[in-house]
């Protein structure tokens, strides 16, 4: 925006979101789309920590080779959770319900979603699947691993699955209103002058990340009713002794879960594209190519599920046909790898907090993103498929990627989003620890998956050691990096110093209202009139945030 | 799927006009039918699977559904479509009591459909068609007509679950219609449930063939 | 290429495969530690060198004022594209060689049930969660699980193939090195998934042969014979006789040929075949025939299962005379 016709925002408001009514009825009865954001930050929050929890216990088990610690059915009830909780109930609603709901309306200049009844109905179906998801796990939790595969969750465990089972299923509906909600905001609540080529990256990603959840969602839900209907009334879907077929179900599971792994990780690439424009002062390299292949790579993304399936007894053919499928699906996120490095180049960087997030994840996507090529490999994954291999594989997309855009956003817009700062050295600090902790954790298990060593495993052979170890001691690091966010950003409310409009000096139209914002989001109903990231030098002064008009 | 949806319609506070409005709920609605195209469609492909895998249990299993009923449903939900697309014109053209009239039609025939499914399903259950302990097949491998019957119960009753919604709806919307809520320059309710009868309706017109008519060319 | 030493980065290589399983993985190691090299050098240069220098300073549009962007953009979606997919050719090459036994394979059938492995040797012998095996043979073993899917993983042979309990389906390897080797359940199976692990026992031929011959009485001839047994044992042979009446398919001569079925469509007639017929007979019925065969669903377990297909396996046509319907 290089001379905005809209008006400058005050300093400091009075009054906005955070306080322009107080109560439990005004947080819980909201429509608001920022106070929902806030609703499933603590949410989302609150299954992390406990996801987290099982995580720490699970590498406490690990360290040593024999199944010391806990039963093996505990062991597997730990896992199953982790997995479930992580997945489910962090990382899919993660960005999207946390950092999208908040930004979305700013960053298109509208006053609120399209359906913000409907926004705050996802929050509530959100809540309630996790509280089933809850309640099972209190009452013994379920051992069939996160992917439940049949006949074992059908027909071999005595397990809460129905339990999970539904609160699975009413947590995607929760995820399916959300894509629909912004796929409709998107496209018709656009300000004046706010072409489709002049969206923020941000709303791209967010943009594929709802077409993957409108389309994908409800698949797997009628997967969870099957396997309800086989467990209940003993229907024979899936257990060939009542005359079904196994891999059936593998088919309708994963025809979901690998688009869903899009759905985590598409968002926090529109973070990152945010990021590396802000703190470079330039537009991101090829935007257009970015934009399309965020499409790309929902589209895509639909049609690979089989290399999850290479050994699962389906044709050799088929394994050929989804093999390069998800060759082509690697060219996208590569093309986005480079842009962001090119806009990098020439740039004016600053190293602050958000910054170095962003560029921990380039790192840590890109290994990620590559041992994700070789196991679209077939001859490779059919030795590691089901090893620590896979599971460093998609921790590095999930943590080394997701969590660590999760995080860059969250100190990006932290000032937005409560009107407060946050301590710079420790968030630095946590920053680094994070990553170190990161890498200690993880990159031993894509030794020890080659090795041999198979995953959901509770007790290995004592030659594996030496590396669980070097593992469970990352995990320690990095649950320490994790807590401290959570303590500076609790204190920040309360404490921090009050943030501008524009702390960073960036583009966008969230960056041109109060920090907090007013509930209607914006004094004036913006206008857009030049393409995104567009920045105007400053002439070399002393100190202060650049005012970036 | 958006304005309070009794009585006058307003503009919602975070929408700009009456266009934006009204393009927003239509919009929604569509996104909304592709999902359940898709929940439907994970249904529809073990079907498949399991018609190509067993087709001898399928047809036999199928040759059990009463043909007449199945088709004398079909009938009565596609008029059920007429129906509701002439509420929906009465609403566009500010026809209050047309609206009603074709609404209420609509509700009848949807309710028509309902009993007569109700109809098939108890038959299925006097002859032990219906799966789980009791179940019991004459004809030529019976565990894979149970396979017929299970896919039998689960998409015609998801089917049906979704017309008893809409029944429910439609039961909500005739005090509304008669007086008016539904006018040219706002009947986003009216149009955006129309779009969802019809692709009920569009559900069965796929589920009669597939489910009824296996192998009945002679 | 030359042979990998042990190393602890990877398995001990028990196969040829597994040293092309090897190549393959280090061809993709060294493109991420290119890739990734690459990218963290360019990505801390530029951190460094671009360090903004005042607070009003902002970059410069690289994209827009510089012509080759796009031509840019291509190379870079191009080449690895490229990469990508010799990688893919490669890959699949390997995945060709790990799943295609050879022909004259010895063959072995391996039972897996919660939380234990079963194997049977060719000529019979049985062992539990060991396999010993000849040095040099290639060893093809025909798997099925008695309740959930589960895995046969030999991190030396660097494949897993999945065992499922509807169907066979095959692993096979031809080890190339003595010794012991890890054998894993590879696919998450209740409780005790991490105790369902064994040995792969390689042996000289001599030593191998030595160890089969040492066998507890009984067990030689009794694989064979077990199944004959059974084919009387379950009545089988009332209706299945060479000089029968057209009640029911004549088997002498049936395994591996084409069958016609009664809607036209033909099938092989293999081991998931047999099977099939034995638990469903009426899912599939040849062509002329009435579907009169009962099921012996919940009469016969799985290993009695491979005992008759094993033996049905070894019913040949007599010469010349009438053979299973062609």
């Amino acid at each position: 925006m290089t001379s905005s016709p809209n008006p400058v925002p005050a300093e400091f408001p009075r009054t906005h979101y955070l306080n322009a009514a107080y109560g439990l009825k005004s947080w819980l009865w909201t429509r608001d789309h920022k106070r929902i954001a806030l609703l499933y930050l603590v949410s989302v929050s609150v299954f992390f920590a406990l996801g987290g929890l099982m995580a720490v216990l699970i590498r406490m088990e690990l360290a040593t080779p024999e199944g010391d610690f806990f039963q093996p059915d505990v062991y597997n009830r730990l896992f199953t959770m982790h997995g479930v909780l992580m997945i489910f109930f962090f990382l899919i609603p993660g960005i999207p319900a946390v950092l999208g709901n908040f930004l979305i309306p700013l960053m298109i200049g509208a006053k609120d979603l399209a359906f913000p009844r409907i926004n705050l109905l996802s929050w509530y179906l959100y809540t309630i699947g996790g509280a089933f998801t809850l309640w099972a796990l209190l009452h013994g939790g379920v051992d069939t691993g996160w992917t439940f595969y049949t006949p074992l969750s059908t027909n071999y465990v005595n397990t809460a699955v129905l339990t999970v089972g539904v609160g699975i299923f009413i947590a995607g509906f929760s995820s399916i209103l959300t894509g629909l909600n912004f796929i409709v905001t998107i496209h018709r609540m656009r300000a004046p002058g706010l072409t489709w080529f002049r969206l923020p990256l941000f709303v791209w990603g967010h943009y594929a990340t709802s077409i993957i959840q409108i389309l994908g969602t409800p698949v797997v839900a009628i997967a969870i009713l099957m396997v309800a209907a086989e467990r209940v009334l003993h229907i024979g879907f899936f257990d060939p002794k009542l005359g079904g077929d196994p891999v059936l179900f593998q088919h309708l599971f994963w025809f979901y879960s690998h688009p869903a792994v899009y759905i985590m990780i598409l968002p926090a690439m529109g973070v990152i594209s945010e990021l590396v424009a802000a703190f470079s002062r330039k537009p991101i390299f090829g935007y257009k190519f970015v934009a399309f292949a965020s499409i790309g790579i929902a589209v895509l993304g639909f049609l690979v599920w089989g290399h999850h399936m290479f050994v699962a007894g389906q044709s050799i053919y088929a394994g050929v046909v989804f093999s390069v499928l998800s060759m082509l699906v690697a060219v996208p996120s590569a093309v986005k790898v480079f842009n962001w490095t090119a806009t990098l180049y020439k740039g004016s960087i600053s190293w602050d907090t958000p910054m170095l997030y962003a560029l921990g994840f380039i790192g840590l996507f890109t290994i990620g993103g590559l041992t994700g090529v070789m196991l679209a490999t077939l001859g490779i994954d059919a030795h590691v498929h089901d090893t620590y291999f896979i599971i460093a594989h998609f921790h590095y997309i999930m943590v080394g990627g997701a969590i660590m855009g999760y995080l860059g956003g969250l100190h990006y817009w932290w000032p937005k989003i409560t009107g407060r700062m946050y301590p710079v050295f420790w968030s630095k600090l946590s920053a680094l620890v994070i990553f170190i902790g990161f890498n200690v954790t993880f990159f031993p298990q894509f030794i020890l998956g080659y090795l041999g060593m198979p995953r959901r495993y509770h007790s290995y052979p004592p030659e594996f050691q030496v590396l669980n170890v070097m593992s469970s001691a990352g995990a320690t690091i990095l649950g320490i990096g994790y807590l401290m966010p959570l303590v500076y950003f609790v204190w920040s409310m309360r404490y921090g110093p009050r943030a501008t409009a524009n702390p960073w000096g960036a583009t966008g139209l969230e960056w041109q209202t109060t920090s907090p914002p007013p509930v209607e989001n914006f004094a004036y109903p913006p206008v857009v009139t030049a393409p995104p990231y567009t920045y105007e030098a400053q002439p070399a002064a002393g100190k202060g945030a650049a005012r970036v008009v | 799927m958006s304005s309070e949806s009794h009585g006058p319609s307003d503009l919602a506070h975070h929408f700009d006009s009456y266009e934006q409005q009204k393009e927003s709920a239509t919009l929604g609605m569509w996104t909304f039918l592709v999902t359940e195209i898709l929940f439907f469609g994970g249904l529809f492909a073990a079907y498949s699977l399991y018609r190509s895998l067993y087709p001898e249990a399928f047809r036999a299993a199928s040759h059990s559904l009463d043909i007449r009923l199945g088709a004398f449903n079909t009938a009565v939900l596609i008029g059920s479509s007429l129906t509701m697309a002439l509420a929906v014109r009465g609403g566009q053209t500010g026809k209050p009591k047309t609206t009603f009239a074709m609404l209420l039609g609509t509700l009848l025939l949807g309710s028509t459909f309902l009993a007569v499914k109700a109809v098939e399903y108890a038959d299925k259950f006097t002859h032990h068609h219906v799966p789980g302990p009791s179940f019991h097949f004459e004809g030529p491998d019976a565990p894979h007509a149970q396979l017929f019957f299970s896919l039998y119960f689960g998409m015609t009753g998801l089917h049906a679950l979704h017309m008893v919604i809409g029944a429910a709806i439609l039961a909500f919307m005739l005090r509304p219609a008669l007086r008016g809520a539904w006018t040219p320059r706002n009947h986003n309710f009216l149009e955006g449930f129309g779009l969802y009868w019809h692709f009920v309706d569009l559900v069965w017109i796929f589920l009669f063939p597939l489910l009824y008519l296996i192998g009945r060319h002679h | 290429m030359p042979n990998i030493p042990n190393s602890p980065l990877f398995p001990e290589q028990g196969s040829d495969i597994a040293r092309s399983v090897d190549h393959l993985m280090l061809f993709a190691l060294g493109g991420l530690v290119v890739f990734s090299t690459l990218i963290a050098v360019l990505v801390l240069v530029f951190m460094v060198k671009y360090r903004r220098k005042h607070e009003g300073e902002i970059g410069e549009d690289v994209y827009e004022t510089n012509p080759k962007s796009q031509i840019l953009e291509l190379v870079w979606s191009v080449i690895p594209l490229g990469l990508l997919l010799i990688l893919f050719g490669w890959g699949t090459k390997v995945f060709f060689d790990q799943n295609r036994p050879p022909t004259g394979a010895a063959q072995y059938w391996v039972t897996g049930r919660q939380w234990m492995w079963k194997i049977q040797h060719p000529n019979g012998r049985r062992e539990i969660n060991e396999l010993h095996v000849p040095l040099g043979q290639a060893v093809q073993l025909r798997m099925i699980s008695e309740d959930v899917i589960h895995d046969f993983f030999v991190p030396a042979f660097r494949i897993h193939v999945d065992v499922l309990p509807s169907r066979y389906t095959t692993y096979w390897f031809k080890a190339t090195k003595t010794g012991e080797f890890h054998l894993f359940c590879g696919q998450y199976c209740g409780t005790e998934h991490s105790k369902m692990v064994g040995k792969i026992v390689v042996m000289e031929p001599r030593a191998y042969e030595a160890w089969l011959a040492g066998e507890p009485a009984g067990g030689a001839q009794a694989a064979a014979a077990s199944g004959e047994q059974l084919f009387v044992a379950k009545a089988c042979n009332t209706c299945h006789r060479p000089d029968s009446s057209a009640r029911a398919p004549i088997l002498n001569g049936l395994f591996g040929t084409q069958v016609t079925l009664q809607d036209g469509t033909r099938v092989t007639a293999d081991e998931n075949y047999v099977r099939e017929s034995i638990l469903n007979p009426a899912a599939k019925i040849v062509q002329g025939y009435q579907p009169v065969m009962p099921t012996f669903k919940g009469q016969v377990t799985e290993e009695e299962l491979i005992q008759l297909v094993n033996y049905v396996k070894t019913l040949k046509a007599a010469d010349g005379a009438a053979e299973a319907r062609k």
